[in-house]
């Protein structure tokens, strides 16, 4: 499992909005204890043992990753991100409503993503690194009532996003 | 002249009593609750209430949604009545819903609320309303609370006895209240009423998929007034009563001239008879006009047909069809218990309360136990169809709703009192004050054949000093009675908006579970949806110029647009993107002459803006829905007619690119 779990070294705040230049929320930032967006990285070190456990609050707690790219589920995933993730959300690391998609999953477990797409408003009530993130977006991220199989198709899109071939 | 004058004195007696009680009863109102009524009507902050209580709107034109016992107001749902709120009647998406065969009404009268039924009992579908003054019967589905289907009714006038449904709405009624002329003779003299005048009940099909109306065929009737009705149930099922008045075929000064007559009647219509006519083609095919709107759901849009064909039946020569039932002195509500074998009915101006027997009916009708016929319809004996009278109720009954228990609740506009007797052995059993001068009354169920008889509710007429004053113009009062026990307990005071006439009442249950959260935007099939910001855009066809936009908070997109023109004309069409329940968007424009537009998740809702003036035009959200709801709006730049600047629109720096 752990071989699917990509990783970098910067981990509680990886989902967050503010690791572009234009950060208005400067002082939250720095009286957090990991955010670092000088560190942002573009390789995908191995998830260590505390990401490990960050898979959210959800009935996900498995998500089995092909090595390789399913193609035909990111293009199906790349359906449903246009139609209703793509208004808040970029492709590139730039924040527009929330934080911008490049890196996301280096930066999160697929569990996670799974959860937050799914589970958003328990998440987002619960789930100490969504709730840091709210406290910088101030937009709780809108349920958009992602059934599985499109939280899973959108996380394919992710993995496609993020270089996965 | 003399027997008018002595009606009118009767008249003026029975309202100087009611004022004279009325005073009487002020000073009382505040004792006449018990201790621990608040416990009762305490609905805790988030907890629900047990009921749904749909109430017409009487001259507003809406249906009012309260929960009970809170009296809180849940919901006002814009039916005959252009609702500023959220762009009903106004926008591009539902402003077919008001058209007629006048053109566009934005207004009517709504007075009676009947909930859909199965076997007898309320299946939470819908609730039909009627529009009483521009004919019309409204349907309105309940997992929405929108108003989905409205269908005007040709060859007729002041939609009054409607709209009651049969016990698995297999038809809803309409009645006119006014008779008029119909056919091609009708530029007539008003006096030649007798001659030239006539009514019509219509039965109206419903489709059990998908609840779509079709009027199946009219009945022409004798030009009287028709009131209310009811439909039998159990063994009834299959005939339709109807109260009708101005028997007396009065054309002028009816509040004394159709009171001349000792009795008026209850028209029965066996309406399965009706049908095997119907089928044995005994119906002849009408030229009318009526318009038939219907809202979707998917397109978010309604459409309006115009009809030119009805079916009526003339009972003359059809046997069996209908009958006549005297009873006494102006007849108001008709009401069938749940049993269906007891039709009451209720003489405004009378002393007792008729309480008429199915069975003997169907007896006096194979007997041919008729006093003679009225314009060619059979009238039966009285005493034959009667099974007995309540002595000395009150004065001035109206209505009657039943609790299943074998009691049935009378409502007295004049003697202002919810009256409880026995049907069995038409006893009195218990009085209680109204504040004041009660029209319809309501228990949950209370007019099919499971009554679920927790309360009643009273809809009055005059509130009075029931509240804060308000200037001239009041709120109309209801009050709810707690029935659980012998004796009715008056138990809550609530105001409620426009005029009530009738309302029902049924478990939230029926109705929660099913209710719809939001619109699935992947079913969304407006033709100008934008699934999505890719799908954004502004497209110009010569003078037309279409925003195809989206919301989600808290954006517009596009929210820059330029190059538009005076003397175009914009439509806004604008997609929800958001799919989660309560957060809805508003859309409003500097100048617009019409009004906002609400658009649910997922909806698409447009807003036609003509720009009169050159300049910059904002527009913004008008609906709280985040912390930066504030941030939520747009600019439009409106040039010189004439000007060559090309149509461009967007929202941040650039759409950014999609990739890969
Ligand atoms: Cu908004």
């Amino acid at each position: 499992m752990k071989k699917y779990l990509l990783a970098i070294s910067v981990l509680a705040f990886a989902f967050s909005c503010s690791n572009d230049s234009q950060n208005s929320n400067a002082d939250q930032n720095e009286s957090g204890d990991t955010y670092q967006p000088e560190n942002k990285t573009t390789d995908h070190p191995e998830l260590n043992d505390e990401a490990e456990n960050k898979r959210g609050i959800g009935k996900f707690t498995h998500v089995d990753l092909p090595a390789t790219l399913d193609v035909p589920l990111a293009t199906a995933g790349k359906t449903v991100f246009e139609l209703k993730c793509y208004s808040c959300h970029k492709l590139t690391d730039e924040r527009l409503v929330g934080p911008g998609w490049k890196g996301v999953t280096t930066r999160r477990a697929p569990e996670w993503i799974m959860n937050f797409a799914t589970n958003t408003d328990e998440m987002l009530n619960k789930d100490a690194a969504a709730q840091a993130m709210l406290e910088t977006c101030l937009i709780r991220m809108p349920n958009q009532n992602l059934n599985d199989d499109d939280a899973r198709k959108v996380l394919e899109f992710m993995r496609q996003n993020d270089g996965v071939k | 002249m003399k027997t008018s004058i002595k009606y009118l004195l009767v008249i003026t007696t029975v309202i100087a009593m009611a004022f004279l009680l009325k005073s009487c009863k002020t000073k009382n109102a505040a004792q006449a609750i018990s201790g621990d009524a608040a416990q009762e009507v305490y609905v805790a902050p988030g907890k629900y209430d047990e009921f749904y209580n749909f109430v017409s709107g009487g001259f507003n034109g809406q249906m009012g949604v309260y929960g009970l016992p809170s009296g809180r107001l849940l919901r006002i749902i814009p039916v005959f009545t252009q609702s500023a709120e959220s762009g009903y009647g106004f926008n591009e998406n539902t402003s077919p819903m008001l058209n007629t065969s006048h053109g566009f009404v934005p207004w009517d009268d709504l007075h009676h609320t009947e909930l859909s039924q199965t076997n007898g009992e309320i299946d939470g579908r819908w609730v039909f309303g009627n529009g009483n003054n521009t004919p019309r019967i409204a349907r309105i589905n309940l997992a929405t609370f929108r108003t989905d289907e409205i269908i005007e009714i040709p060859n007729s006038a002041g939609n009054h006895s409607s709209p009651f449904i049969t016990e698995n709405t297999e038809y809803v009624i309409a009645g006119t209240r006014f008779s008029i002329p119909m056919g091609k003779e009708r530029d007539v003299p008003i006096n030649t009423y007798k001659k030239n005048f006539h009514g019509t009940v219509s039965f109206i099909s419903v489709d059990q998929t998908n609840g779509r109306m079709k009027i199946a065929f009219q009945l022409l009737l004798p030009g009287v007034n028709f009131d209310l009705s009811h439909a039998g149930k159990g063994p009834s099922h299959g005939w339709f009563f109807f109260s009708c008045y101005n028997t007396e075929q009065a054309n002028t000064l009816l509040e004394v001239n159709a009171s001349q007559k000792d009795k008026d009647f209850i028209m029965a219509v066996n309406w399965k008879k009706a049908e095997e006519y119907l089928k044995a083609g005994k119906g002849r095919v009408e030229k009318v006009q009526y318009a038939h709107n219907v809202y979707s759901d998917e397109t978010h849009m309604a459409t309006s047909t115009i009809e030119n064909e009805v079916t009526v039946l003339d009972p003359t020569g059809l046997e069996g069809i209908v009958y006549f039932i005297p009873c006494p002195k102006s007849p108001h509500g008709c009401d069938v218990d749940p049993t269906g074998e007891y039709i009451v009915g209720s003489g405004k101006l009378a002393a007792v309360i008729p309480v008429f027997s199915f069975t003997k009916m169907m007896d006096a009708i194979a007997k041919k136990d008729f006093i003679g016929n009225y314009d060619s319809i059979p009238v039966l004996k009285y005493e034959s169809v009667l099974y007995g009278e309540v002595k000395k109720p009150g004065l001035g009954p109206l209505h009657t709703e039943f609790d299943g228990k074998g009691n049935a609740y009378t409502s007295f506009f004049v003697s202002s009192e919810i009256v409880k007797w026995n049907i069995k052995d038409l006893t009195v059993l218990d009085r209680a004050p109204t504040y004041y001068s009660i029209g319809h009354l309501c228990i949950p169920g209370g007019d099919s054949r499971k009554p679920n008889p927790k309360y009643v509710i009273a809809y009055n007429k005059i509130t009075k000093d029931r509240y804060l004053p308000t200037g001239p113009e009041l709120a109309q009062s209801a009050q709810l009675y707690d029935i659980s026990g012998d004796k009715m307990r008056l138990i809550l005071d609530f105001p409620t908006v426009g005029e009530p006439h009738y309302a029902q009442a049924v478990a939230a249950d029926v109705i929660s579970k099913n209710s719809v959260k939001f619109f699935k935007i992947e079913e969304n099939k407006n033709p100008f949806v934008a699934k999505g910001e890719k799908e954004a855009r502004v497209e110009r066809k010569g003078n037309r110029i279409d925003v195809y936009a989206t919301a989600i908070r808290s954006h517009f997109v596009p929210d820059n647009i330029e190059g538009v023109r005076l003397g175009d004309e914009v439509y806004f069409h604008v997609t929800n993107l958001e799919q989660d329940w309560d957060v809805p968007h508003g859309f409003a424009i500097k100048g617009a002459n019409t009004a906002e537009i609400l658009i649910m998740p997922g909806e698409t809702q447009t807003l036609k803006f003509v720009p009169d003036q050159v300049g910059i035009v904002p527009f913004y959200c008008t609906d709280f829905c985040s912390a930066l709801h504030q941030e939520m709006q747009g600019y439009m730049r409106v040039s010189p007619a004439g000007s060559t600047l090309p149509i461009s629109f967007s929202t941040g720096q650039q759409a950014p690119p999609l990739n890969p």
